[in-house]
């Protein structure tokens, strides 16, 4: 029998296949100086696909769900999908000007990043062991080739290798645990699992599974110890690929997780409660503590990466403790922190390279008196950083507040102690942030700074677009938070909350 | 007048500097006339509203919340747009507005080096917006984010426009400019603070779903949660704990103080000024509006550290002031003293005491805030703050050594003047503090206090020895110094005008805290 299709639910992933099949049959036809239109296609098929997302929003039919409950189309996959097309095309808009410089191989290039979304957009929607393993390496496998994409460079070379063997180490270990859970659950779909499940909490090769499957999360999310890979890879990779990983890389390891921890194992939040409760302290201390020490501004935002996954990760440790009620709430603080982590988080590697090609430099000394002679970048990165360090009225804030809110929900002194060290992170990380924007705006030029001409070269148009669009949302989030809280609430129902 | 009383007013007063600022922000960098304009022109009518407002608040009403309004805001944590003024938030919110504009206009004629008005009326105006938002927000949330919002432009106006000589690192062996250790300092200290603060918000928050149907962050509904009872054991100590520590940095109160010495001595004038002025008080009107009426039992419980803590304030900043050489910094340090005032009228609980620290407050804005200004443009002119250089500054610019002695006096407490009040009024409130209080501790308190005010005279009279008396040394000789310009007088006679004004009649400003104070502890304490 033919399984029942129902292709408006599959339209955005048709969508963004289709467009990469076009870009690669492309590439091969366009001569070399019009490969340019490669990445117009891939900037518009991510822009169609979006189309039907909204279409599938505001249709009323609910729940879609499809070939035995393993592709659904729910709330919480729409909000996940939205977020994935639209970093998507913020990271391709990054990508124009910064790609085309290098001359070569810009065909490849957008077809690897729209397979890298095409996956990240399945996975919003996976709902059973296998169909995630697989959405979740189709993100990872483009990155592992795109993060050596400057084959020149030994670092990109670098980057690639490390990311490669430790991607592929994480990918084993969570095959691994999933193969346990199916051995002795009998079931693949989450649903199934967590059903079968129930009363498995205490079996050890139960607990097993469930602690090498948030291993290999954890590696796809960098929290500590299975970071490693990520200050090496962001630093060799070109910097709109590391602002992948750093977004939707990373929000797709943590989909992962949400999806599979509230949904799979629900009844066993007691074990993976406090395995993520340490993995959040670890990852917000040791990652705030070494950023302090970085002088490069692309591995400062590797290890600012790394904590902020460990803010992430606070709501989860809360689900073990606390009511049906407060799983919802940590369920959907995680996601709003997600979302608006994905906009300051894109829009600060934006700034990055925008202000690379101004200063010539990754180095934060060579940052000096940016704000001086670029006021608009100066701006935009005192917006992203202070977002991203949680002050008021840039959305870093709200993402902060949901997230020791989740925290204090729980009730449990573990909790408020972990939510303790939350407050002293945060306030370690403001030392790091500011330290870049007093850089830009306090410090005075260097001696070693390009000539007038370079420094005020205008910024490429697609990548202001990103710039705009990135600001655009975390000021609007910062004095409106709703926006961004009416979608993750809407997710709730994932978490049964 | 429909619209002004129903939230638009006090909406318009928030945020209109912060269209201001915008305004600002699109306005062609070389165009200063017309910045200088849009800025001097929002808040002035920020001003005018303000004004407006004093005018029809309802006195016979001042514990009720006035002019407010309340809307949905984020709705997934129930937390509301939820403005008003009572008695309390009144004078600080006029104070403000006040300030805000004398700020303007001072900076007119006195741009701080590396210049660029644009940005420096920029965040002006957006500090302006954190500081009058902090005194109508009645919402947890909302109060918490104008709490943090004057942080950023704060930052910005010390570390790009502050002091650049260069010093060394306390325990480090760098040496960075003033400007750059303040500015950075100022903000984590503060974001400590604010952070634990938000933890017992939040534990504010969860808890009082245990007494009504919906967790709610709506200061009002908490009080009167608390007033009943509601917050008690090691969870409201706890809580007490975690909001204290994010006033108290904010006040600042010892030692959570040394923050202040470097920002204020750091900053820009204007800096300073709205610093002194303006930012010291949030954190004692969080006591004010959230500790002590939310949580009434620990206050109490409380009520002696903080007692204690703020009596080392006062003697300490005085006696430190003794030992400063420079002219600002002992002005950043008398003001670790006078807060100390403030502090030990709230601890003491009674109606006495905290209408002394709101009026306190309201005089040290006025006063200090002049001071600053004075102590800047002394700087501007001799380009030194250290005061064994200065001298004789009453035969070199006789008008700026009167208005310096003039508010110094003020500073010091001299009856008729605002510095008066606030400070004979908390030593009464010690003396008999709220009822249950250790009395012998207050007593105490309130005598160490007093021999403060005379510490307080002591180092006042020494810095006006020091700069205004005697004769001008060498170095100045053969220089020409002009004194007070119109745009000072512009900014400061409004201040003069204020301290005496005050000082005669405090009725100005107890008239409208004394029944919202009453109430307010009648609800907290029963007495």
């Amino acid at each position: 029998m033919t399984p029942d299709i129902d292709y408006l639910a599959l339209a955005p992933e048709i969508t963004l296949a289709v467009t990469a099949v076009v870009v690669l049959m492309l590439d091969l036809f366009l001569p070399r100086s019009q490969k340019y239109w490669t990445a117009v296609v891939a900037v518009l098929g991510v822009s169609f696909a979006a189309l039907p997302l909204i279409a599938l929003a505001v249709s009323d039919v609910g729940e879609r769900s499809m070939l035995g409950g393993s592709f659904v189309v729910d709330d919480f996959a729409l909000v996940l999908k939205g977020l994935f097309v639209v970093s998507g095309y913020l990271v391709l808009l990054m990508s124009v000007s910064y790609i085309e410089s290098d001359r070569y191989y810009q065909g490849e290039y957008y077809f690897l990043m729209l397979m890298s979304i095409l996956g990240s957009v399945v996975l919003a929607s996976s709902r059973d062991l296998i169909t995630l393993f697989i959405a979740i390496e189709l993100v990872s496998q483009p990155m592992y080739l795109l993060a050596g994409w400057r084959k020149g460079d030994l670092r990109s070379n670098e980057a690639s290798l490390k990311y490669y063997l430790l991607g592929v180490l994480a990918s084993a270990l969570m095959l691994y645990g999933m193969s346990f859970v199916y051995g002795l659950t009998g079931e693949l779909t989450l649903a199934g699992i967590a059903e079968a499940g129930a009363g498995m909490a205490d079996d050890p090769a139960f607990i097993m599974a469930l602690l090498f499957m948030i291993a290999g999360f954890g590696f796809k999310v960098s929290a500590v110890p299975f970071h490693f890979w990520a200050p090496d890879t962001y630093e060799g990779a070109p910097t709109p690929v590391t602002a992948y990983l750093s977004v939707s890389s990373k929000a797709a390891g943590f989909v992962a997780l949400l999806v599979v921890l509230y949904s799979a194992f629900p009844d066993a939040a007691g074990v993976w409660g406090p395995a993520v409760w340490i993995l959040a302290a670890l990852s917000m201390t040791l990652a705030n503590l070494t950023a302090l020490r970085q002088t490069n501004i692309v591995r400062l935002l590797a290890y600012s990466s790394v904590a902020q996954a460990g803010f992430m990760l606070v709501p989860f440790a809360a689900a073990a403790t606390t009511d049906q009620i407060g799983l919802g709430e940590a369920f959907a603080a995680t996601v709003t922190y997600i979302v608006i982590y994905a906009f300051m988080n894109l829009g600060a590697f934006a700034v990055v390279i925008a202000g690379a090609r101004k200063t010539g430099t990754g180095d934060i000394e060579g940052w000096g008196g940016l704000g001086s002679y670029a006021p608009g970048i100066g701006l935009l990165a005192g917006a992203f950083f202070f977002s991203l360090a949680g002050i008021p009225p840039l959305a870093g804030w709200i993402a902060k507040l949901v997230m020791f809110s989740a925290a204090m929900g729980a009730g449990s002194g573990w909790m408020v102690a972990l939510a303790a060290i939350a407050a002293v992170n945060a306030v370690i990380a403001l030392f790091y942030y500011a330290r870049v924007v007093k850089t830009i705006w306090m410090d005075p030029v260097p001696a070693t700074a390009p000539d007038e001409q370079v420094r005020t070269s205008p910024v490429a148009g697609s990548l202001g677009l990103a710039l705009g669009l990135s600001v655009v949302v975390v000021v609007a989030a910062g004095f409106f938070p709703s926006l961004v809280t009416f979608f993750s609430e809407a997710t709730r129902a994932l978490a049964g909350g | 007048m429909g619209w002004f009383d129903n939230g638009w007013g006090l909406s318009l007063i928030v945020f209109l500097p912060m269209v201001g600022a915008l305004a600002v922000l699109f306005t062609p960098k070389a165009n200063e006339a017309a910045i200088k304009a849009l800025s001097l022109g929002f808040t002035v009518v920020t001003l005018g509203l303000a004004t407006l407002m004093a005018f029809r608040f309802d006195f016979g009403a001042s514990e009720v919340f006035q002019f407010g309004t309340s809307l949905t805001w984020i709705e997934s944590i129930n937390s509301g747009y939820h403005i008003g003024v009572d008695g309390i938030s009144l004078p600080l919110l006029v104070l403000s507005a006040f300030v805000t504009v004398l700020a303007v206009i001072y900076s007119f004629n006195h741009w701080p080096e590396p210049h660029n008005p644009k940005g420096f009326m920029a965040l002006t105006l957006v500090l302006a917006t954190g500081m009058n938002g902090t005194f109508v927000a009645l919402d947890l949330v909302l109060f918490f984010v104008f709490f943090e919002l004057v942080l950023l432009p704060m930052y910005f106006m010390i570390g790009i426009w502050g002091d650049k000589a260069i010093m060394k690192i306390p325990g480090f062996n760098r040496e960075v400019e003033t400007r750059l250790y303040a500015a950075i300092k100022f903000f984590l200290f503060t974001l400590f603070g604010s952070a634990f603060m938000l933890l017992g918000f939040l534990a504010l928050y969860f808890k009082s779903g245990e007494f009504v149907a919906e967790r709610t962050f709506d200061i009002p509904l908490l009080i009167h949660l608390g007033s009943n009872g509601a917050f008690t054991g090691t969870f409201a100590f706890l809580v007490f704990g975690a909001l204290f520590l994010g006033f108290a940095v904010k006040v600042p109160m010892w030692p959570f103080h040394t923050w202040l010495p470097d920002a204020h001595t750091a900053a820009p004038t204007v800096g300073s000024v709205l610093l002194a002025a303006i930012l010291l008080k949030l954190g004692a009107y969080g006591f004010i509006r959230i500790s002590l009426p939310i949580l009434p039992d620990m206050a109490k419980d409380w009520a002696p550290a903080i007692a204690i803590l703020a009596v080392i304030g006062i003697i300490y900043g005085s006696l430190a002031c003794l030992a400063q050489t420079d002219m600002k910094r002992l002005i950043a340090f008398s003001s670790v003293g006078h807060m100390g005032f403030v502090m030990l009228g709230i601890a003491s609980m009674t109606s006495v005491g905290i209408n002394a620290a709101i009026i306190g407050m309201v005089a040290h804005g006025v006063i200090t805030g002049l001071l600053f200004f004075v102590a800047g443009s002394m700087s501007h002119r001799y380009h030194t703050r250290d005061m064994g250089r200065l001298g004789g500054n009453m035969k070199v610019m006789p008008i700026m050594g009167g208005i310096l002695g003039f508010t110094a006096m003020a500073s010091l407490g001299l009856p008729g003047l605002a510095g008066f009040w606030g400070e004979f009024m908390a030593l009464f409130g010690a003396y008999s503090p709220l009822a249950g209080l250790n009395t012998t501790l207050f007593r105490t308190a309130m005598v160490l206090g007093a021999i403060g005010t005379v510490l307080t005279a002591g180092y006042m009279l020494w810095m006006l020895q020091k700069v205004n008396l005697g004769e001008p040394s060498a170095e100045w000789e053969g220089q020409h110094f002009h004194d007070v310009d119109a745009y000072e007088l512009t900014a400061w006679v409004p201040l003069v005008v204020a301290i005496v004004a005050i000082g005669v009649f405090p009725r100005l400003v107890l008239g409208a805290t004394n029944d919202a104070v009453v109430s307010l502890v009648t609800k907290a304490f029963g007495g």
